[in-house]
C-alpha cells in the first residue's frame, strides 16, 4: 500500500477525527484552565473519573447525554478540589494537579470495583452510534467523514468556535485572560481574581470529564481500567502546541490523530521491515518535533502557576 | 477447683489439629494481577480460583492492577503473611519476581512466565493453547472470501506469538493463498485502540480477525466481519461475529498445584503442558452451525481428534509474527 493511498482513505480520515475527539475536549479544558493561570494536572484522573461515571449512568438506565452530563458533573467535582487547594489556599499546582489525578483514578478503579465486584467481562452499554445523515454522506470529500462521527464528535468541534469566541469577543473572555496575565491589575480593575479563576478551573475540569466519557460512551462501550492511557497528559503538551489559543490547539489534536491513524495503517502496510515499537512512537515523536518548533516562538499566560493572594505582591 | 486459663488454651490447642487434620484445611492462595481481573489471560486464572475456593479447597486473596514497579512489594506482602501459594504474571518483572521467591524457599510461587521455572518453588506457567488454535485458524481459513486476515496483538511477547504462529498455519492450511496483516499495539489494556487497529485491518479488506485483545470483535461486529477468539468465549456477547473460539482453561494447572502445595511435594515445574488439548487446558468453543459450514467442523473435530492421538503436533514458533503482503 502506498503512503498517498492511505492519506486517501475515507477510513483513515474518519479515525483521525475519532482519535482527536477525546483530545479536543481535555485540550479545550485545559486550554480554560490555563488561561485563568491555573495548571490542572488533575486532567488524567479527571478523564478516567468521566469516562467511568458517564458509562455508569448509562449502565445503570440513564440516557446516553445524561451520562454526559454526569461525566462532566464529576469533572466539575474534581475541578473543585483542584480549584480550592491551588486558588484560595495558594497551594503548588503541580503538586495539587498530580494529587488530583492520583486519588481520582484510586477513587474511580475502587468504585468500579465496590459496584460490580464479580465482573468478569465489564458490562457493555449501546454507545453513541456514527450520525449517518444522508446529506451529510452526499457531500463529496468530507462528508463520509463527517457522516461517519458520533454526535460527541460534533459537540467537541463545535466548542472550539464557541470558546474562541467566548475567550476573545466578550468582556468575560476578557477577565478570564487577564486574571492568568496579570491577577493585580485585575483585581485593580475591580474583578473578582479568585472567582474568575474558579469558574475557569470548574467548566474546564467538566470539559475533561466529558473527553473520558467520549472514551466509554463513543469510542468504546465500556468501562476499562487505565483505558484513559495518557490522553490526559497528550492535552497538556497540546495547549503548548496551540499557543494557548484554542483553534491551533484544535489543529494539534487533529494533527495528532491523524499521525496515530496513519501509524496503525503504516506498521500493517509495512508489515515487519521496521519494528513496531517505532510506529507506536511516531505520534509522539512527531508531536515533540512540533512543539519544538512552535514552543520557540510561544507565550505562556504570564501568572500561570502563580497564586494571587489578595494585598500581596 | 478452677482450671487455670493457661492449661485450658494448651489443652485446647492440642485437641485442634485432632479436630480438622492438615490436609482437609484449606490453603491459603493469593493472586496478584498487573491487569484487573476483567482481562481474558487473567480471568482465566481468577475463575478458576474462585472456583477452588467456592469447593473449600483454599481461602483466596487477590490484588488487581498491580504495577509492575509496585509487583515486588505485594508479592512479598504476601509471602511475609503466609501464604501457601501465590499466583500472577511476572513477564514484566521476571528478575525481581525470581529473587522474592528465592527470599521465601517455603512459598510456592505459581507464576505466568516466559522463562523456565526457578528451583526450588518457582513454577511456571502460560497460555499455550496453540493445538486450539491451530484449530480455528482452520476454520478462519475455510471462511474468508477475501484471503486476508488481520490479527492485532498487544505485545510480541512468546505466548502471543506462538498462538499467533499455530493461528497462521491452521490458515494456510485450509487457505494456502492467505495474507496476513499484523499489529501490536503496545498496550495490554486499551480498548479503543485495538479497535481502530481493527479498522484499519477492515479498510484494508481483511474479512477475519484474530482477537487477540479486547475491541477487536467490537471493530468487527460495527463492519459486520467474522472475528476469531482467543482465551475467552465471547459468542454471547458478539453473537454473530465471533466464529470460532480458542478457550483457555486454567483449571488443570491450578488443580495440580493447589494438590501438590497439599501434600508438600511442589516443585519447580513448567505448567505450560497442562495448558494443552490433551491434559483438558484447552477446548475449541462450540460452533454455530449457521456460521460454520458442518463440513468444515467435521474436519476440525478429525484435526483434533488427531491431536489428541498423538499424530498431528502443533509446532512451536515464539517469533515475533511478521505481515505477509
Amino acid at each position: 500500500m502506498d503512503l498517498l493511498d492511505i492519506l486517501l482513505q475515507t477510513g483513515f480520515w474518519v479515525a483521525a477525527f475519532r482519535i482527536a475527539t477525546p483530545l479536543v475536549f481535555g485540550t479545550l479544558g485545559e486550554l480554560l484552565c490555563e488561561r485563568a493561570g491555573v495548571l490542572n494536572l488533575g486532567i488524567e484522573g479527571i478523564m478516567t473519573a468521566g469516562a467511568m461515571t458517564g458509562w455508569l449512568a448509562v449502565h445503570m438506565g440513564a440516557d446516553l447525554w445524561t451520562g454526559v452530563a454526569l461525566a462532566a458533573f464529576t469533572g466539575l467535582l474534581l475541578g473543585s478540589l483542584h480549584g480550592v487547594l491551588t486558588i484560595p489556599l495558594g497551594l503548588s499546582q503541580h503538586v495539587a494537579g498530580i494529587g488530583i489525578t492520583l486519588l481520582a483514578t484510586s477513587t474511580t478503579y475502587f468504585a468500579y470495583r465496590v459496584i460490580l465486584p464479580d465482573a468478569t467481562s465489564p458490562p457493555r452499554i449501546a454507545p453513541f452510534p456514527p450520525v449517518d445523515w444522508p446529506w451529510l454522506k452526499a457531500v463529496p470529500g468530507i462528508g463520509p467523514v463527517l457522516a461517519g462521527q458520533t454526535a460527541l464528535t460534533f459537540l467537541a468541534f463545535a466548542l472550539v468556535p464557541v470558546l474562541v469566541w467566548l475567550l476573545y469577543r466578550t468582556p468575560l473572555g476578557l477577565a478570564v485572560r487577564t486574571v492568568g496575565e496579570n491577577p493585580i491589575a485585575a483585581e485593580a480593575q475591580g474583578l473578582h481574581v479568585h472567582a474568575l479563576r474558579m469558574g475557569a478551573v470548574l467548566a474546564g475540569s467538566a470539559l475533561m470529564g466529558v473527553g473520558g466519557a467520549f472514551l466509554t460512551l463513543s469510542a468504546f462501550n465500556a468501562f476499562f481500567f487505565e483505558m484513559v492511557n495518557g490522553r490526559g497528559w497528550i492535552c497538556i503538551a497540546l495547549v503548548v502546541f496551540g499557543g494557548w489559543n484554542p483553534a491551533k490547539a484544535l489543529l494539534g489534536a487533529l494533527l495528532f490523530g491523524a499521525f496515530d491513524a496513519f501509524q496503525v495503517r503504516l506498521q500493517q502496510a509495512v508489515g515487519g521491515a521496521i519494528p513496531y515499537q517505532v510506529f507506536l512512537m511516531l505520534p509522539y515523536l512527531l508531536s515533540i518535533v512540533a512543539l519544538v518548533l512552535v514552543s520557540r516562538r510561544a507565550s505562556y499566560p504570564q501568572a500561570l502557576m502563580r497564586p494571587f493572594i489578595r494585598g500581596r505582591r | 477447683m478452677p482450671l487455670p486459663r493457661r492449661t485450658l488454651l494448651a489443652a485446647a490447642f492440642a485437641v485442634l489439629p485432632l479436630a480438622s487434620p492438615h490436609a482437609q484445611e484449606p490453603i491459603e492462595v493469593a493472586g496478584v494481577y498487573t491487569v484487573p481481573v476483567e482481562q481474558q489471560w487473567v480471568g482465566r486464572l481468577h475463575e478458576a480460583l474462585q472456583a477452588a475456593a467456592a469447593r473449600g479447597d483454599i481461602t483466596y486473596t487477590w490484588s488487581e492492577n498491580v504495577a509492575n514497579t509496585d509487583y515486588e512489594r505485594v508479592m512479598r506482602e504476601y509471602a511475609e503473611a503466609g501464604k501457601d501459594l501465590i499466583l500472577g504474571e511476572i513477564f514484566g518483572v521476571e528478575r525481581a519476581a525470581r529473587d522474592v521467591a528465592k527470599d521465601y524457599p517455603d512459598t510456592a510461587f505459581l507464576m505466568g512466565s516466559s522463562f523456565p521455572p526457578q528451583e526450588p518453588n518457582l513454577a511456571v506457567f502460560d497460555n499455550y493453547i496453540q493445538e486450539c488454535s491451530y484449530l480455528t485458524g482452520l476454520v478462519a481459513g475455510s471462511l474468508t472470501k477475501s484471503n486476508l486476515i488481520g490479527m492485532v496483538g498487544g505485545y510480541p511477547i512468546p505466548e502471543v506469538n506462538r498462538l499467533m504462529h499455530a493461528f497462521m498455519q491452521g490458515v494456510n492450511e485450509t487457505k494456502p493463498e492467505a495474507t496476513f496483516l499484523v499489529s501490536f499495539i503496545g498496550s495490554w489494556y486499551d480498548p479503543p485502540k485495538a479497535k481502530e487497529a481493527a479498522f484499519a485491518m477492515i479498510d484494508s479488506g481483511a474479512d477475519v480477525l484474530y482477537a487477540e485483545r479486547y475491541g477487536v470483535s467490537d471493530a468487527a461486529r460495527e463492519r459486520g466481519v467474522m472475528a476469531v477468539g482467543n482465551v475467552i468465549d465471547t459468542q454471547k456477547e458478539y453473537p454473530s461475529t465471533i466464529v470460532a473460539s480458542a478457550l483457555w482453561h486454567m483449571e488443570p494447572s491450578i488443580d495440580r498445584a493447589i494438590g501438590a502445595v497439599k501434600a508438600g511435594t511442589f516443585t519447580a515445574e513448567d505448567y505450560g503442558p497442562y495448558s494443552s488439548l490433551g491434559e483438558g487446558g484447552c477446548t475449541v468453543a462450540p460452533m454455530q452451525e449457521g456460521m460454520v459450514p458442518l463440513d468444515v467442523q467435521k474436519m476440525v473435530a478429525a484435526k483434533e481428534a488427531a491431536i489428541r492421538d498423538g499424530s498431528l503436533v502443533i509446532p512451536v514458533d515464539d517469533t515475533e509474527p511478521k505481515a505477509s503482503r
